[in-house]
């Protein structure tokens, strides 16, 4: 079987229609079958449908989607909600931004059938305030969407109403952890919220709410299409379905690259043309800067959630970042670090101090005045962070820092003793933002 | 007097009739672009304005604002030039391009060019690695820059020209955006359809479509099971 079989462009497939956006040529590409389908069902029967199916979550923690529409009390009197999370910040992940732009319509066709589910009248999909192209193309479609009776009152004559909201952000990563996001959109500062109770009681406005990634809501009119069985007929027994691997970094060509869940680091950069000329692999994110980093010894890892989860890391949002020989990991993971300490939103103490200090002794070890007892430190501190913290925020902060340390110590040691030319100046030492 | 015109206090309205009743606080974020879209950032006369229309403390309103990177709190150039400079733009070339152009325009993050046109800033991750390294200018990407074309990129927009970004809409200026950020349509014409996918955005369905791949077995008339049926 040749590496090209192991592509199955599902979700991604109307992106090679330049005015998919449009509803015209939605309709024409299968648009909104599902949602005609999905409305003569009964709302149970389409959560057994996606439970069937298999799918888990696409935002990164994989959770079964089915099982999470479940949760939703029914007949408890309260409005519920479906909130799409379309923030992707995660580093490294950038598959939801081409979706929303490209074919924005499939999210909208998904938002209705998964609120029709839950039973909701009210949807919201809460952007990140920078990926202004595809909001533009995401409300332009919401738009179209109202007027031709997909949206708003009585919905193909069947009595379901459904408002949807398009949400834009204002540049904070934390808002993609789901309960930050919710107190954002009710208009605080994004800060995670105490769980119990979950989202699925007490969401937005204190109502049963569903929050879903935008691939695992666009995700569900395919299903709705083509049933479980051939849903599961891509991916593993656990990991069912497509998804879409982001490959960035030194391949010859980076790009998105949707597959069966399962698929290999190798294969994946056989699609993408190979390494780049001169560079040869050494580190790599399975899904994003919070996924602990693997080495060149797991290329043959299958990439599904099994498979990454056994290797020691997370698959994460399948944001495959690969760097090369050429790249030095300290450099990667100081970079990361002041971003985690950046974006920590403050509110927990080993998150907000930790990383605070992680980046002081990054900067110190790159600029040549490291010490062995810093390593000591590193390790230290993200012990004090994992588990400990608020938030997933703090915890994946810790993961380029424990796994480069574990793959790749002497690249540390050889900035401590000498052996690498300092990289940053004394006066990046003394500017600390 | 207010600097708020009878459109924006209109617009104001619209904004808070999109959230349930009682909930109008949702309305603070795209309340917090609006008053951005028009003075360039968020004053203190910006707070008052969302603090009245939502029945919000002033102090209440401007916690919120501090908490968001897009929330500016001095005035802003026409132009918000954003280079990402997390790691993998960052080890591809992103760092230099933001070194050149803090050199060469004078100016570090999150300062304004003394002509008014451009305030420059560092950014995280733009969801864009797959084009890396990136900028964007009012939020529309500029793909694969390098040190150089970055430079000629500002000097351009300086003299007042509009180079056409790589993938998104032709340039608005940053207060024209802020419309757009308080949930409004881009209601220039054409501008929607603006932008083609670029190759790494479609590099795996190309590869599918040249060696004839597709799932199988996909049948749109597959039926839903019912409870009934399975019991
Ligand atoms: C710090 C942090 C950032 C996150 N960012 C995102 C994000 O940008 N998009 C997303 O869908 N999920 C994000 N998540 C995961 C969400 O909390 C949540 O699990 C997800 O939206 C659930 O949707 P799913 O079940 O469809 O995957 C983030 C989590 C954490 C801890
Ligand atoms: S872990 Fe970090 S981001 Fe999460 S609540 Fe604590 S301080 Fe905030
Ligand atoms: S690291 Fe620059 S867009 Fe992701």
């Amino acid at each position: 079987m040749s590496v090209y079989e192991k592509l199955t462009p599902v979700l991604t497939k109307r992106w090679l229609s330049p005015d998919a956006w449009r509803i015209d040529v939605y309709e024409r590409l299968d648009g909104y079958a599902a949602a005609k389908k999905a409305l003569q069902a009964h709302p149970d029967d389409l959560i057994a449908l996606i439970k069937d199916s298999g799918l888990r979550g696409r935002g990164g923690a994989g959770f079964p989607t089915g099982l999470k529409w479940g949760f939703i009390p029914q007949n408890d009197g309260k409005p519920h909600y479906l909130v799409v999370n379309a923030d992707e910040g995660e580093p490294g992940t950038c598959k939801d931004l081409p979706l929303m732009t490209h074919d924005p319509h499939s999210l909208i066709e998904g938002c209705i059938i998964a609120s029709y589910a839950i039973r909701a009248n009210r949807a919201y999909i809460y952007i990140r305030g920078e990926a202004v192209h595809a909001a533009r193309r995401l409300r332009n479609a919401v738009q179209e969407a109202y007027k031709a009776g997909y949206l708003g009152k009585n919905i193909l004559g069947t009595g379901f109403d459904l408002d949807l909201v398009v949400h834009s952000g204002a540049g904070a990563y934390i808002c993609g952890e789901e309960t930050a996001l919710l107190d954002s959109l009710e208009g605080f500062r994004g800060q995670p919220r105490l769980r119990p109770p979950f989202p699925a009681t007490h969401g937005l406005y204190a109502s049963p709410t569903v929050v879903n990634n935008v691939g695992t809501i666009a995700s569900v009119p395919y299903i709705v299409l083509g049933g479980a069985a051939w849903w599961k007929s891509m991916g593993t027994e656990k990991s069912s379905g497509p998804m879409i691997y982001s490959l960035s970094g030194r391949i010859k060509n980076p790009g998105q690259y949707e597959c069966g869940l399962g698929i290999t680091l190798r294969e994946l950069i056989e699609l993408a043309g190979g390494m780049q000329d001169g560079h040869e692999l050494k580190f790599w994110t399975p899904g994003g800067s919070s996924t602990p980093l693997l080495a060149a010894q797991h290329i043959d890892t299958p990439m599904d959630f099994e498979g990454v989860a056994a290797a020691g890391s997370i698959l994460g949002t399948t944001a495959t970042q690969i760097f090369s020989d050429q790249d030095c990991v300290v450099y990667a993971t100081y970079r990361w670090l002041e971003f985690y300490h950046h974006e920590s939103c403050g509110k927990c103490t080993p998150c907000r101090e930790g990383n605070y200090w992680m980046v002081r002794v990054y900067r110190r070890i790159l600029s040549g005045e490291g010490t062995h007892e810093d390593l000591d430190t590193l390790l230290d501190t993200a012990d004090n962070i994992m588990g400990r913290s608020f938030c997933g925020l703090g915890d994946g902060a810790t993961s380029p820092v424990t796994s480069s340390l574990q793959w790749f110590k002497q690249d540390y040691l050889d900035y401590i003793e000498g052996r690498t030319a300092p990289k940053l100046s004394a006066k990046a030492l003394a500017g600390a933002h | 007097m207010t600097v708020f015109s009878q459109e924006i206090q209109d617009r104001a309205k619209e904004i808070i009739a999109r959230y349930p009743e009682g909930k109008q606080r949702s309305a603070l974020l795209p309340m917090l672009h609006l008053v951005q879209s028009v003075e360039g950032y968020v004053s203190p006369d910006g707070i008052e304005f969302c603090a009245d229309q939502l029945g919000l403390q002033k102090a209440n309103v401007g916690a919120v604002a501090s908490f968001y990177t897009m929330y500016k709190r001095r005035p802003t150039g026409d132009f918000l030039v954003s280079v990402c400079t997390n790691t993998m733009c960052n080890v591809l070339g992103g760092q230099a391009v933001y070194d050149a152009l803090t050199e060469h325009l004078g100016v570090g993050h999150d300062e304004t060019t003394a002509d008014g046109t451009i305030t420059l800033e560092h950014a995280e991750c733009l969801a864009a690695c797959d084009y890396g390294p990136v900028m964007t200018v009012n939020y529309d990407f500029f793909d694969g820059v390098n040190p150089d074309g970055a430079v000629e990129l500002v000097d351009k927009l300086r003299q007042g020209e509009r180079p056409q970004p790589s993938r998104g809409a032709r340039l608005c200026t940053l207060k024209e955006m802020s419309i757009q950020l308080a949930g409004f349509a881009d209601d220039r014409d054409g501008a929607v359809a603006d932008g083609v996918a670029g190759d790494p955005t479609l590099a795996g369905l190309k590869l599918a479509q040249k060696h004839g791949v597709s799932p199988k077995g996909f049948d749109i008339n597959t039926p839903i099971p019912t409870a009934e049926k399975k019991a």
